[in-house]
């Protein structure tokens, strides 16, 4: 598996364009990098301004007036916004936990080659690659059959497994564990599932690492599934809780009205526009710390996606 | 003889190996069998004149057959062609600016002298691909809100009247291509730049001796070496142009009633339907949706058989 960062071969002595061309390409990326940048950079500037300043004035690139009362204000009320960041970590770590001992165990499974039902689970894992049931009679399955509808579980459940995962992970462990390896534990009188916990996923952490974080940001990220199955305010996630607040900015001072406040009172002193946009920095904040940490294993997973076992 | 012999019995017969892997796959073939496979069977819905009150299974199973009736409202709404246009219109530009941007970049930044310097682009241009629809949706609502937007502000400073973006179908298109390219411009480049540097630097070697220039270089190594995945990524893309992303069609122009010529696909329209219940020509789309999916996969996949065996899924 590649770990090295992907320019560092190949082109290094030819290949080169002459001083200018480069300084105009510089130029060009430098441009291009800005524009991914500097909208979050604008959408934290106008967390970070005044209430008051963005009713005179509206949104600006820099805060015409700085202020952190958006992210004090939804420190100080919290319940809502806390319960929706609790939901939000307990669906991504319990979501990817499961996700990657569903997907590694079935990729193991249909990476053992005299493994008896392996012709007929390489097919359940394949035909829904090509054909699926369709939105309406998924929700309707989840909601109604499977009693999905407000719980926790429909974030979770319909996210766990995709096959292109369970064949990433079927050729990794096709292509990297040795066979005398797990022959050998055999023969020691190993059991399949001692195998499989005890030397095989040890030994794959490099995929594991790969499908984990694709999992992981897939949860993070989810709104949809709220939007399909979550009615109840206290199961939201922080992108439901924001989806809410772009259409609806009062959400916020309901919330907080069942605490004890006026409700009139809160929706005219409530930091919102500020508050919106400080939710959306929330969510953002530890995705934008995290990739650039994790981005060669994106990379070398996405290489790894396009071998072929 | 004797080995071939034994390997036989040993297929035939179950081992206690067996047991153990099915014991390990049972889980996540249940996951399948639910979230799967059940809901393919779920698809009769759109044969029938479903209602949606008590129990789901004896609804499916009471329900009137209804032939094509669901696929009969479906086409003879003026909606049908609309979204048919929609979902294939922008697939295409997606597809062509999906490959065209992309490898033009990952061309240019491999030339890069400076690889800190690339590395930093690169991350930099990766952080859109890793935002959710949500958030990009408040992006967008930062610049083109009406009465606070920073465009509208920039235009008013600019002596111009501010325009109401979220009632304007005619800019539509462009903001939608916008946001598509912006988000998945990084990923893009991440899978061109693996191939290019996957390249043997031989072939470079041989051909400035021979006296290439860059652009030689390029034209004649880079990119025939470049071909198979460029192509490969076109027929997987053709394979799901009867789907688009959600997200970009739904949360970025919020919903607007006043956008629905520009913004509406037929997976926007399916949910839509669901949520205000009109499930029988919501089902119906999702169907022709499927089933044409399915054929436009296996039609790619046979496509990619032709050009590289070894690329194939099936």
């Amino acid at each position: 598996m590649a770990t090295r960062t992907v320019y560092e071969s190949g082109l290094d002595r030819f290949n080169r364009p002459s001083k200018g061309v480069n300084i105009i390409f510089n130029l060009i990326f430098i441009l291009l990098a800005l524009i991914c940048v500097v909208p979050i950079l604008v959408v934290l500037s106008i967390s970070l301004s005044s209430e008051e300043s963005i009713r005179q004035t509206g949104y600006h690139i820099l805060p015409a007036a700085l202020s952190g009362e958006a992210y004090s204000y939804i420190a100080k009320q919290g319940t809502m916004i806390l319960r929706a960041l609790g939901v939000s970590l307990f669906v991504t770590i319990i979501g990817t936990v499961l996700g990657v001992l569903l997907t590694a165990s079935m990729g193991y499974v249909i990476s053992r080659p005299n493994y008896k039902l392996k012709g007929l689970l390489t097919w359940i894992v394949f035909i829904p690659m090509v054909f699926n049931g369709g939105l309406v009679s998924s929700y309707y399955i989840n909601a109604n059959l499977l009693g999905l509808k407000d719980t926790i579980w429909a974030l979770i459940l319909p996210l766990a497994v995709s096959s292109f995962n369970v064949i990433i992970c079927k050729t990794f462990f096709k292509s990297t564990i040795p066979d005398g390896l797990i022959e050998s534990a055999e023969i020691d009188g190993a059991s399949q599932l001692r195998i499989f916990f005890s030397i095989v996923l040890p030994i794959s952490l490099p995929v594991l690492a790969t499908i984990g974080l694709f999992l992981c940001f897939g949860y993070w990220n989810d709104w949809f599934q709220s939007m399909l199955y979550i009615n109840n305010q206290d199961l939201y996630s922080l992108q439901a809780l924001l989806n809410n607040l772009m259409s609806n900015v009062d959400a916020l001072a309901k919330n907080a009205a069942s605490m004890g406040v006026s409700y009139a009172l809160l929706a005219a002193t409530m930091p919102k526009e500020s508050a919106r946009m400080a939710v959306a920095i929330v969510i953002v904040l530890p995705v934008a710390f995290a990739y650039p940490f994790f981005q060669r294993y994106f990379i070398s997973g996405l290489t790894v996606g396009a071998v072929k076992g | 003889m004797d080995t071939k012999a034994k390997s036989k019995r040993l297929r035939t017969r179950w081992r206690k190996q067996d047991v153990e892997l099915t014991f390990l796959a049972l889980p996540t073939t249940v996951w399948y069998i639910l979230f799967c496979f059940l809901p393919m069977f779920g698809i009769i819905i759109a044969f029938k004149d479903f209602k949606i009150s008590g129990g789901f299974l004896s609804n499916v199973l009471n329900s009137p057959w209804s032939g094509f009736k669901n696929f009969e409202f479906l086409f003879k709404s003026n909606d049908a062609w609309i979204i048919i246009r929609n979902t294939l219109g922008y697939n295409i530009i997606f597809i062509i600016l999906s490959i065209v941007i992309p490898v033009t970049l990952a061309l240019m930044i491999g030339m890069l002298h400076n690889r800190k310097a690339g590395k930093v682009y690169q991350t930099m241009m990766f952080l859109p691909y890793f935002l959710s629809w949500v958030v990009v949706s408040a992006v967008g609502w930062a610049f083109l809100s009406f009465d606070k937007g920073i465009v509208n502000q920039m235009l008013v400073n600019m002596g111009s009247e501010p325009i109401n973006w979220y009632m304007e179908p005619k800019y539509w298109p462009y903001f939608l291509i916008f946001m598509n390219v912006w988000k998945g411009l990084g990923y893009g480049m991440v899978v061109y730049l693996a191939t290019i540097t996957g390249i043997d630097k031989t072939y470079y070697e041989a051909a400035v001796i021979d006296g290439a220039s860059i652009w030689q270089q390029t034209r004649f190594i880079t990119l025939p070496l470049m071909k198979l995945v460029i192509v490969m990524m076109f027929i997987l893309a053709v394979g799901r142009i009867f789907y688009t992303d959600f997200g970009l069609f739904f949360q970025v122009p919020r919903d607007s009633n006043s956008l629905f010529n520009v913004t509406t696909t037929i997976d926007v329209l399916v949910y839509k339907q669901l949520k205000t219940a009109t499930v029988g020509m919501a089902s119906a789309a999702a169907f022709v949706q499927s089933v044409l999916g399915c054929l436009m996969i296996l039609t790619a996949n046979w496509v990619v058989r032709r050009i590289d065996p070894d690329s194939a899924m099936i």
